[in-house]
């Protein structure tokens, strides 16, 4: 049957995908640069500035006298959670975008993020837990969320639109349960509050940190498997079935890999406002619609993580948290996106 | 080629919730041929194509694929011999052609294997079969109602199955376009013997395409069989609850039903004048 295609219209359709395909690399090879250059920056500004030797000398594990503590105790962490955050939040921003084919579906609009914020807050503040227990809650009060929201939206099907109006609904809810934590513990600091709140990355410690980049490590390969069953279920979950994909299981898959990423990191630093929601939309503006977004937008969470933790910490003059910054970015995109949508005809 | 798969559905009840959409239907699907699907609004025969394609279970009874049940078969080994192109397919934004196109492979893909030459291939024949290779480039979105479909088309010959499946192909498609995609379905018919199964609302198209028509009424089995034998004044009264004159369509040789309502009517010669010529002479 194939046989009757002349050869030269089949190499005009594999130069046609490699060529898609090509610039799809090529932006995410620059992404990758510039997440490292960040990288690279954050640890070598600060009160005080290291050059890059000292900076490399450290992270290999070399003792230099000054740099060991400020770089290796304090920099290094912090770089690493903003690397790992933006990585997760990125990609499962994206996850949730793609899945539910809408931009709005986002995690932190649709109240997924600040759940897990609340459980974690609430697991720190009050019952003055730590560590990995505080990553357990997160997780258990995502899912929760996630399948409360998908209850709640469900008759005869999800449909994205009422999902979304109820999940800024128990967003809002679970900003005022955020509140009440805070508002309930006795010796609140504001520093801790924002964190809960917006998202920080001021403080961290190697002790945050490794439980969300094993989350990272385990998930994200996971999710990114999953690429090819997340891109048929775009094209509607009829055809996707017609396509030889389990569309139940898929998204049970995808839901519970997400959920986990956000919540580990959440766990973390809080729920760095809107990186979810902006790096895909981002990725997609870079790479045009060619292949998967995961990654690209997973690179594209990262920079945005580790410049608006530069700008919040040294742009501004006072040191603002992370997700203070990133809250400016995309509250404009979200006013944009609900403009642009009523503009088109109501639906979202 | 020529295509030996069977499809047969055999006691199938099928619905949604507490409603009984189709109750204890046995239908075979004749192998290699175009089988259309007809009948009134909610008469079931989406709900059948569905079923067909186990994107719905039964509620008893069962759908077979070459003797077996579809429902228990593994997904894509389903989908490498039975395609479907649902009424309503999402676009994602921007998409082009190609990458539409090349979505249809999915099911000969594994999770890890790369893109290969027979791939390549599959998408090329299929844009070429479509007369879509011109637009491989362009999105998907800017595309005519009628290219569109055929693009639709194009993804799920990629697919390479030997059935295909279509709910409601021509659906919000201007006359000409829906005489261009059911000529595109013949032709795949006749050149590679895919065997077509489509739901269709015409049912003078049903009857001039299909080689089998098969006519629902509340969900069940009113009749099945060529055209000329199910397309009956009797079957259009029964089904759509309509009177109607079948005539043979001289275009085609196929049969053609002509409704009457009860305007604009001329009466035969010899029936008694009643009171539906009203309006002013």
């Amino acid at each position: 049957m194939t046989a009757v295609v002349a050869p030269a219209t089949i190499d005009a359709v594999a130069r046609g995908r490699v060529r898609r395909a090509a610039r799809r690399r090529s932006v995410i090879a620059v992404l990758a640069v510039l997440v490292v250059v960040a990288f690279a920056v954050t640890l070598m500004v600060g009160r005080t500035f290291y050059p890059p030797g000292d900076v490399l000398r450290v992270v290999l594990g070399q003792e230099v006298p000054g740099a060991s503590f400020t770089v290796g105790r304090l920099r290094l962490p912090r770089a690493v959670l903003a690397v790992v955050a933006g990585l997760a939040f990125g990609l499962a921003g994206v996850t949730f975008q793609t899945m539910l084919r809408n931009p709005l579906a986002s995690p932190d609009v649709i109240g997924i993020t600040s759940g897990a914020s609340a459980a974690a807050a609430f697991a720190i503040v009050v019952l003055g837990w730590s560590g990995s227990a505080v990553s357990v809650t997160a997780i258990v009060a995502a899912l929760g969320v996630a399948m409360a929201i998908y209850g709640l939206a469900f008759k005869d099907g999800v449909v994205g639109t009422r999902l979304i109006l109820i999940g800024i609904g128990v967003a809002a809810m679970s900003r005022s349960l955020i509140s009440w934590v805070l508002s309930e513990a006795g010796a609140w600091d504001f520093a801790e509050a924002l964190r809960w709140l917006t998202g920080s990355l001021n403080g961290t410690t190697w002790e945050a940190t490794v439980p969300a980049l094993v989350a990272l490590l385990v998930l994200g390969p996971l999710l990114l498997a999953c690429a090819r069953q997340l891109a048929a279920l775009q094209l509607g979950d009829d055809t996707a079935s017609a396509l030889g994909i389990r569309v139940d299981r898929t998204r049970v898959v995808v839901i519970v890999a997400a959920v986990g990423l956000l919540a580990f990191a959440t766990a973390a630093c809080g729920p760095i406002a809107f990186v979810s929601f902006l790096a895909g939309p981002i990725a997609a503006r870079i790479v045009g619609p060619h292949g998967s977004l995961l990654l690209p937008a997973a690179l594209v969470g990262a920079l945005l993580v580790l410049v608006a933790d530069l700008v919040g910490q040294f742009a501004l003059g006072t040191r603002y948290p992370v997700g203070v910054v990133t809250g400016v970015l995309g509250a404009p995109y979200l006013i944009y996106l609900i403009v642009r949508t009523n503009r088109a005809g109501g639906s979202l | 080629m020529t295509t030996t798969h069977t499809l047969a559905a055999e006691k199938l009840t099928l619905g949604y919730g507490e409603r009984t959409v189709i109750e204890d239907l046995d239908l075979v699907v004749p192998p290699g041929r175009i089988t259309a699907i007809v009948g009134a609004n909610a008469c079931g025969k989406s709900t059948l194509l569905r079923a067909m394609t186990r994107l719905l279970a039964p509620r008893s009874g069962q759908v077979l694929l070459d003797g077996k049940a579809v429902h228990r078969l593994p997904a894509k080994e389903l989908a490498r011999t039975l395609g479907l192109l649902p009424q309503s397919p999402i676009a994602p934004e921007g998409i082009t052609v190609a990458d539409l196109v090349g979505r249809g492979r999915n099911p000969h893909q594994g999770v890890f294997s790369r893109w290969s030459r027979e791939d390549d291939a599959a998408v090329a024949a299929a844009l070429e079969a479509t007369q879509t290779t011109e637009l491989a480039d362009r999105a998907v979105d800017e595309l005519s109602g009628g290219q569109r479909q055929r693009v639709w088309i194009a993804m799920a010959l990629a697919q390479q199955t030997d059935l295909l499946l279509l709910d409601e192909p021509t659906t919000f498609l201007d006359v000409s376009h829906q005489i261009e995609v059911l000529d595109l379905l013949t032709d795949l018919n006749r050149a590679r013997g895919t065997t077509i199964v489509m739901v269709l609302h015409d049912l003078n198209l049903a009857a001039r395409y299909a080689d089998h028509l098969v006519a629902l009424t509340e969900g069940q089995l009113h009749a099945a069989g060529s055209p000329s034998d199910v397309l009956t004044e009797e079957c259009v009264r029964v089904v759509f609850g309509l009177d109607s004159r079948v005539v043979v369509d001289p275009t085609s040789g196929r049969p053609l039903m002509l409704p009457l309502g009860r305007h604009h009517v001329r009466e035969p010669a010899g029936a008694s004048a009643g009171d539906g010529a009203a309006g002013p002479a």
